[in-house]
């Protein structure tokens, strides 16, 4: 598969967050402000492409010939959060400005199921590296598309009235399930 | 108004007083449901119930790991430094369902290949961490272990109730025995021929999405009608 096409499908039509379910709790947890979605948008798309630079090779250099791939989730996690750590780290020495407006939601990523199944299932099918990249970087940028778009569907949904029952989360899960409906037509593009 | 006064100051010796066992164990499962009130662990109540039967057998899996990690949690408390505690617990909750993943792979493939990067995803699910945070850690272990099956019950309700909704509408019939390892294929409901009036829509991703915020906005109304009542 060429890689245009892997980046799209796994950006728009395999989006992460609409279609398979993965980092719900931030993408619910965070799009109440315009401000935080960004951060966190890009937080998670250098984390999920830093994560997926380290496990790919870890999982097929060091776990499989070793023959304990089945403690890959393990493995994952533990390079997931030195990663976030490490990263933290780094921001924070080199530049300030970036570090106040991403460094709250680096500790957020390290339990982002996003970034841990995106490592998981690039494991599972079988690609090249760069194919592999290229899937967690169309990953993240389809999460970071998401939450920002869903922050300002959020806003406008701030300023009307909606039933009392339907109030806060129930009348979020329902704009994403619009959402969600709206990306199956993308189904096509490919 | 002397009335009034005296309500909250019983209230506040009932919460005082130390729960009691049977409250550890009931308290996870309505009152204080993972899902349905704190909307906690979406991730795994979106993507596996598109099916009662993938639901059920991952509530299953919820229920061994969290009793299991609440236990084991509560068994070392006393000897985990309290600056590495999360790093630890996240270590113990990946390790047992690494366990957990192998036997479900060697004894219900069906079900493994059913819910399949989520297995092994209820590793970073919220409640589970946040109980072996919040309550495993500074209880005992009987205690811990009471409120992990409660919470972990409460949890798998709540996935089996949007399964079910989500198959019985979705498909207009429920299917036993495809992916959990009953010994018997039964499909329930058939007799209905509910099956051309199925909104199929309900059984894609965009239907998890509709149907919890449907489900969810239901037990809103129904607690401020018994919240007005009251």
């Amino acid at each position: 598969m060429n890689l245009l096409a892997i980046l799209i499908s796994a950006m728009l039509i395999n989006n992460i967050v609409l279609m398979q379910f993965l980092g719900l709790c931030s993408f619910f947890g965070v799009s109440t402000k315009m401000k935080s979605v960004v951060g966190m948008g890009f937080a998670v798309i250098v984390v999920t492409l830093l994560a997926a630079i380290i496990t790919y090779p870890l999982y097929h250099y060091v776990l499989v010939p070793l023959n304990i791939k089945y403690i890959d989730t393990i493995a994952f996690i533990l390079v997931i959060a030195s990663l976030v750590q490490l990263t933290e780290l780094i921001i924070k020495r080199f530049s300030e400005g970036l570090y106040k407006s991403l460094g709250v939601y680096l500790p957020l990523i390290a339990s982002n199921c996003a970034v841990l199944g995106v490592a998981l299932t690039n494991v599972a099918t079988p690609q090249t590296y760069i194919e592999a990249l290229t899937f967690a970087l169309g990953s993240g940028l389809g999460y970071a598309l998401i939450i920002i778009t869903f922050a300002a569907i959020r806003l406008r949904l701030n300023a009307i009235t909606v039933p009392k029952a339907l109030k806060g989360m129930p009348i979020a899960l329902v704009t994403a399930g619009l959402m969600a409906l709206a990306f199956m037509g993308l189904a096509g593009i490919i | 108004m002397t009335e009034v006064k005296k309500v909250p100051a019983k209230k506040k010796k009932v919460e005082e007083k130390e729960p009691s066992l049977w409250e550890t164990f009931t308290k996870g499962i309505l009152k204080e449901n993972g899902l349905f009130v704190m909307v906690l662990g979406l991730c795994p109540a979106l993507a596996v119930t598109a099916t009662f039967e993938g639901a059920f057998g991952m509530s299953i899996l919820v229920v061994l790991v969290l009793t299991l990690t609440n236990v084991t949690v509560s068994a070392i408390r006393h000897l985990v430094p309290n600056a590495v505690r999360i790093p630890i617990y996240v270590i113990i909750i990946a390790t047992e369902v690494t366990v957990l993943k192998m036997l479900v792979d060697a004894f219900a493939p069906d079900l493994a290949k059913e819910l399949g990067v989520f297995i092994a995803l209820i590793t970073v699910n919220c409640i589970i961490l946040g109980r072996a945070e919040s309550f495993a850690s500074k209880n005992n272990v009987v205690r811990s272990a009471l409120d992990g099956l409660g919470v972990a019950l409460g949890f798998g309700l709540a996935l089996s109730v949007i399964g079910f909704v989500r198959e019985f509408f979705g498909t207009g019939v429920i299917v036993l025995g495809k992916t959990l390892p009953l010994g018997f294929e039964h499909t329930v409901f058939q007799n209905l021929g509910l099956g051309e009036y199925a909104f199929s829509i309900l059984v894609q991703p965009p239907g998890a999405f509709l149907v919890i915020g449907f489900l969810l906005a239901g037990i809103t109304a129904f607690r401020q009608r018994k919240g007005a009542k009251k």
